[in-house]
């Protein structure tokens, strides 16, 4: 068994060791670890030069790693491969004077897809996706969404085993946003894998099992999203209708107290070591007056600000709002 | 109009000053720039280059030996007099005297045209000198060999002999000239089609990185193959224009009938000097086109593109007059560094073509030419995959660097 074929039985999609890539004299990515299992829909998150581009080049073979090693299917040539991969690049890119059909062809071309079967599939795809009407306009006459749409059909029409997506939901509105989704789902479905990079956490929350969070270059987490969220204890919101009494010893010292407008009295603190049943108790024994008692798991913004910090997590905010 | 409104925009000239400073910055500070400066540079130097040259191919173009074969006190005699005539008058031709073992061999004047690089031979005796020459020489010669025969007979200035002619079609020296006609028609068209054509590669990538589908090709592809690729489409692009080019010119041919000029028949003969001819224009077009793709590749505008259009077309000149000038000394070193340099190379080995009969310099010259364009390639495409495809849409500081990526913080 060749080392290839070993690696590609591990089961892993992609496998990159201790990437590391220099533009001049800046480190662009700083010993990137990655793991991508076949089959799973996996989240690069990370706000603008982060790194996640050029993370993703690599991983293609677009760019050479400076030192690490990367292997796409258990090849560390991803070029030899290129029929399996499908990608998308975060800057859009097709000739204005190409139509629709013919440009989607073109793309399945260049992974190997004989022309007249990729023009043959773009049809199907593109009435399938609605935009039936638009086969033979040229890319310059199509909005940039529906230019978009037709460059992410030329990502998958040689049916690819791998499918990378760089920012794909940038500048897409909320409906295309939703499109793309389902889409998503229905190729990791099908058993393709689907990586792709997002500055957008509700995205990779949404829909990925696995993140990688990349932040200067380097990536401090990598594994799966509700591992991520577990590394914060989940917090219990308790809201009471007295401010005071001996059931407040059974609260952590730490609770946060917020007075509600109106009456009334929120808390917040992590599960205490005794369980919540214990809680629970003490606090009707002791006439809190409960109002109402949740548990709220912390969600992958909080586990992302725990992980890359609060100024990582406010350049990806500030990148959302944009 | 009120003042907040009149503050609300910049005026026409603000306007224009604006746009005229960033432009104005942005050429000057260009890398490209710099070439666009030295450009002017280069029509002095070719203007230099083609006058000497044109000179030097008249001079080369034209033997001016006359070999004098008559006995030897005649050929001293005819050597004395070109002497006396060279230091009284000057102006004369080079003069080479054969001496025969026995004085009652036959001269074989044509054989000795044929095999040596004379202008005419000149042979009988001072008093009744024999001419024997093409037409042409031999109008441009009597004169001078009457009035040195006569000299050499002690007559001058007062009795002439009469020369006998006696014409020959071509000789060696004739052939050669008539052939660096066909060498330089060669090599002027193989550089104009050059730049004419091979230009347009220097903007081919601009295209791709403007609508940014140079990553999907990227990703999809080695760099090395876009470049080859784009480079032979342009290369058929081309043939496409060369063969109507020579359809057009096939039809003014036909009907301009005996007006055009003709042209000697190259050394290897016709059919192989066009097969020659379309070879070396491919490699010579792949070898500049891979330069110029390159060049374009790290050009992030047209507008760079345009800047560097020019410096560029004067380098080819400069090629182009080495290889001409390298021409009319075959087998000299610069030849040999004509033809072994891999842009001139087939320019001078067209030429070459056209004036030695030997095959296999152009098999050598191919196989080389066809490994510098494997050279430049790969080369061109490593430097743009370094260069140019370096970070994404939101990582590109004001020089092309990243900016300073976030730091994380400690957790």
């Amino acid at each position: 068994m060749s080392r290839n074929e070993h690696h590609y039985n591990s089961g892993l999609a992609i496998e990159a060791r201790g990437l590391v890539k220099r533009f001049d004299d800046t480190l662009a990515v700083d010993g990137v670890d990655i793991s991508v299992p076949e089959g799973a829909i996996y989240g690069i998150l990370g706000p603008n030069s982060a790194g996640k581009t050029t993370t993703l080049r690599m991983l293609l073979g677009i760019i050479d790693p400076d030192e690490g090693v990367r292997r796409v299917f258990g090849h560390d040539r991803p070029h030899e491969i290129a029929k399996w991969i499908g990608y998308l690049p975060e800057e859009r890119g097709l000739y204005p004077a190409m139509k629709c059909d013919d440009a989607i062809a073109f793309m399945g071309a260049l992974r190997g897809l004989p022309l007249e079967e990729g023009r043959r599939r773009g049809r199907e795809l593109l009435e399938g996706h609605g935009m039936g009407h638009a086969i033979d306009r040229q890319i310059r006459q199509l909005s940039k969404g529906m230019a978009q749409t037709v460059q992410l059909l030329g990502t998958l029409v040689h049916r690819p085993k791998l499918v990378v997506l760089d920012e794909p939901f940038s500048g897409l509105d909320a409906i295309n946003q939703g499109k793309l989704e389902v889409m998503i789902r229905e190729l990791a479905k099908e058993g393709t894998t689907v990586i792709f990079s997002t500055h957008v956490i509700h995205h990779a929350e949404r829909l990925c099992n696995d993140v990688a969070i990349i932040a200067g270059g380097k990536v401090p987490y990598a594994g799966s999203v509700d591992a991520a969220r577990d590394r914060i204890p989940a917090q219990v919101r308790l809201e009471t209708r007295n401010a005071d009494g001996e059931w407040r010893s059974a609260l952590p010292a730490d609770a946060r107290h917020d007075a509600k407008e109106g009456g009334g009295h929120f808390w917040y603190f992590p599960i205490p070591d005794g369980g919540i049943e214990a809680l629970l108790k003490r606090l009707i024994d002791g006439e809190a007056g409960i109002l109402s008692l949740s548990i709220e798991r912390a969600g992958l913004h909080d586990a992302f600000v725990e992980i890359a910090g609060a100024a990582a997590a406010r350049a990806l905010e500030a990148e959302e709002d944009r | 109009m009120n003042h907040a409104q009149e503050a609300s925009r910049l005026s026409f000239f603000q306007a224009a000053w604006v746009v005229a400073r960033r432009d104005f910055k942005a050429i000057l500070f260009s890398r490209a720039f710099f070439f666009f400066l030295l450009g002017p540079l280069f029509p002095v130097i070719v203007g230099a280059l083609a006058g000497g040259i044109g000179g030097q191919v008249q001079r080369e173009a034209v033997s001016n030996t006359i070999a004098v074969v008559m006995s030897e006190e005649d050929n001293a005699a005819m050597l004395e007099a070109r002497k006396t005539a060279q230091e009284g008058i000057g102006g004369f031709p080079i003069m080479v005297t054969l001496s025969r073992v026995d004085n009652d061999e036959p001269i074989d004047a044509r054989s000795l045209l044929a095999a040596n690089d004379y202008a005419v031979v000149v042979s009988g005796t001072p008093e009744a000198p024999v001419l024997t020459g093409t037409e042409a020489q031999m109008n441009r010669l009597d004169g001078p060999v009457t009035l040195l025969a006569a000299m050499a007979a002690g007559n001058a200035p007062s009795n002439y002999p009469t020369v006998t002619r006696n014409a020959l079609a071509t000789t060696a020296a004739a052939a050669k000239s008539d052939r660096i006609r066909t060498a330089q028609a060669g090599q002027l068209l193989l550089f104009l089609l050059m730049m004419l054509l091979a230009g347009m590669v220097l903007s081919n990538l601009v295209e791709e990185k403007a609508n940014k589908v140079i990553e999907v090709l990227a990703a999809a592809i080695p760099m090395d193959s876009v470049f080859f690729g784009k480079l032979f489409a342009m290369l058929g692009v081309s043939f496409v224009g060369i063969a109507v080019w020579a359809g057009f010119g096939g039809i003014i041919g036909a009907l301009a009938g005996e007006a055009l000029p003709e042209l000697p028949e190259p050394a290897l003969g016709w059919p192989l000097f066009i097969l020659l001819g379309v070879a070396y224009f491919s490699m010579g077009y792949l070898l500049l086109g891979s330069l110029f793709l390159t060049i374009g590749g790290m050009a992030t505008t047209v507008r760079e593109v345009q800047t560097l259009s020019m410096p560029v077309t004067m380098a080819q000149l400069l090629v182009f007059f080495l290889a001409a000038f390298a021409m009319t000394n075959p087998g000299s070193p610069l030849e040999l560094f004509a033809a072994i340099f891999p842009l001139s190379s087939p320019f001078a080995m067209l030429a070459r073509a056209a004036q030695s009969g030997e095959l296999w310099p152009h098999f050598l010259a191919l196989a080389w030419q066809a490994l510098c364009v494997a050279i430049f390639i790969k080369a061109g495409a490593t430097l743009f995959r370094r260069r140019v495809m370096k970070s994404g849409k939101g990582g590109r500081g004001k020089k092309g660097r990243l900016v300073s990526p976030i730091p994380i913080e400690p957790q």
